[in-house]
């Protein structure tokens, strides 16, 4: 169907099309620093990188564990081995690392979680503070048990 | 005599030439101006060339989203005086093509939006005689948050995985499948989340947060995806336990 335009009279028709790419529009290119651009960035970039400490540790406790399979000297060369400077300042790493990825993980998980008691949605602080209190707990026992051995 | 303040705008003239540059003007400050008005004056008074995208003056519609000192600002939502001595920097929203000065394309967000079928879908419509379906507060209120979304882009020039990975979703295009997943009249979540699972959905995300730090309507995008992945995932984990009902 084609209609003259009354004003300007000009042909229109009801299938006008656009063109969907602009050769000439400017594509920014992203610099392999964008992480370095704000604090945040940085920060979230920090977060992921935790894995690696955390990595790190579930290493540790699997040598730990096949040390303690092989026999009490196997494990006493283990225990050895932690004590030396090197693993004393890698454990150093690994623990704020650690804390650091369990502590931004308890924060965020409200995001990921919406949990309703009683037909209402519970608060953010609640899921939160669940988190640490989980903590708590897995540390008392872990103490208990230690106290006890 | 008036205080004034220097907005640095990026100006991208494709007919004339190939990047985008900066160009000083200097405006009025005033104290009841946002920076949309300094870009108003500048349009009315300086230099009628300037190009840029506006409507409502209200963060209603979700026009005049631009960089503001490289954060991803509505414009009518920040006040000039707030970056006083200045200069303001402004420039166009980050991760898009730039069509002119100011003005995005934004073409491939309109793409993603349509792929998640961001309307009511129903497997049966009740005619017309039962009327309504009827919603309790409780239920408009499980998805009204989401429902906000105005589409002024800040949160995919937030996101920085955008930037790497343009084909990403991206959060507003989540958060309004999740307003629709999440309204009980609606039926169309395993059709949404079908979409959402590919590779360019939802596990693209790596939960930067930005997206929800820069959205003016507090929709909270970063948090529709994170609980889009644990539906996606305990879909998946019911689809491979033979005990669980389907």
């Amino acid at each position: 169907m084609v209609k003259e335009h009354p004003a300007m009279g000009l042909k229109m028709t009801n299938q006008a099309s656009y063109t969907e790419y602009n050769p000439k529009s400017y594509h920014r290119p992203v610099s392999i620093w964008w992480w370095l651009d704000s604090w945040r960035y940085t920060r979230f970039v920090l977060r992921e990188l935790t894995s690696v400490p955390v990595a790190f540790v579930a290493g540790i406790l699997l040598w730990q564990v096949v040390s303690i399979a092989e026999g009490p000297a196997a494990y006493a060369s283990f225990l050895d081995s932690m004590r030396s400077p090197l693993f004393m300042a890698l454990h150093v790493i690994a623990i704020t690392g650690t804390l650091f990825h369990a502590l931004t993980w308890f924060h965020l998980a409200p995001k990921a979680m919406v949990v309703r008691m009683g037909g209402r949605q519970v608060p953010d602080s609640f899921i939160i503070l669940s988190n640490y209190a989980g903590w708590v707990a897995a540390s008392v026992f872990v103490g208990w048990f230690w106290l006890v051995s | 005599m008036t205080d004034t303040i220097t907005m640095s705008i990026a100006r991208y003239r494709p007919e004339q030439e190939s990047k985008p540059s900066l160009q000083n003007y200097d405006v009025p400050l005033r104290s009841d101006w946002a920076v949309l008005d300094g870009l108003n004056y500048i349009k009315d008074n300086v230099d009628g060339s300037l190009s840029f995208r506006w409507s409502c003056r209200m963060g209603v519609c979700g026009s005049c989203g631009m960089m503001v000192n490289g954060e991803p600002t509505l414009t009518c939502a920040a006040f000039l005086r707030d970056y006083a001595p200045g200069p303001i920097r402004i420039e166009p929203l980050r991760f898009f093509p730039v069509v002119r000065d100011l003005v995005v394309d934004m073409t491939s967000f309109m793409t993603k939006l349509k792929s998640v079928k961001p309307w009511i879908i129903r497997e049966d419509e009740k005619p017309l005689s039962e009327g309504e379906y009827r919603q309790t507060p409780d239920e408009l209120n499980d998805y009204k948050r989401y429902s906000m979304c105005i589409n002024c882009l800040l949160c995919y020039s937030a996101c920085p995985v955008i930037g790497l990975e343009p084909d990403f979703i991206g959060p507003a295009a989540t958060a309004l499948a999740q307003r629709y997943n999440l309204d009980s009249r609606d039926k169309g979540a395993p059709e949404r989340l079908e979409i959402l699972s590919q590779d360019k959905g939802m596990w693209q995300c790596t939960f930067v947060g930005e997206c929800s730090e820069v959205c003016p309507k507090d929709v909270d995008p970063a948090g529709s995806i994170q609980r889009y992945k644990l539906a996606g995932a305990s879909h998946w984990l019911k689809s491979i336990l033979p005990w669980a009902s389907k």
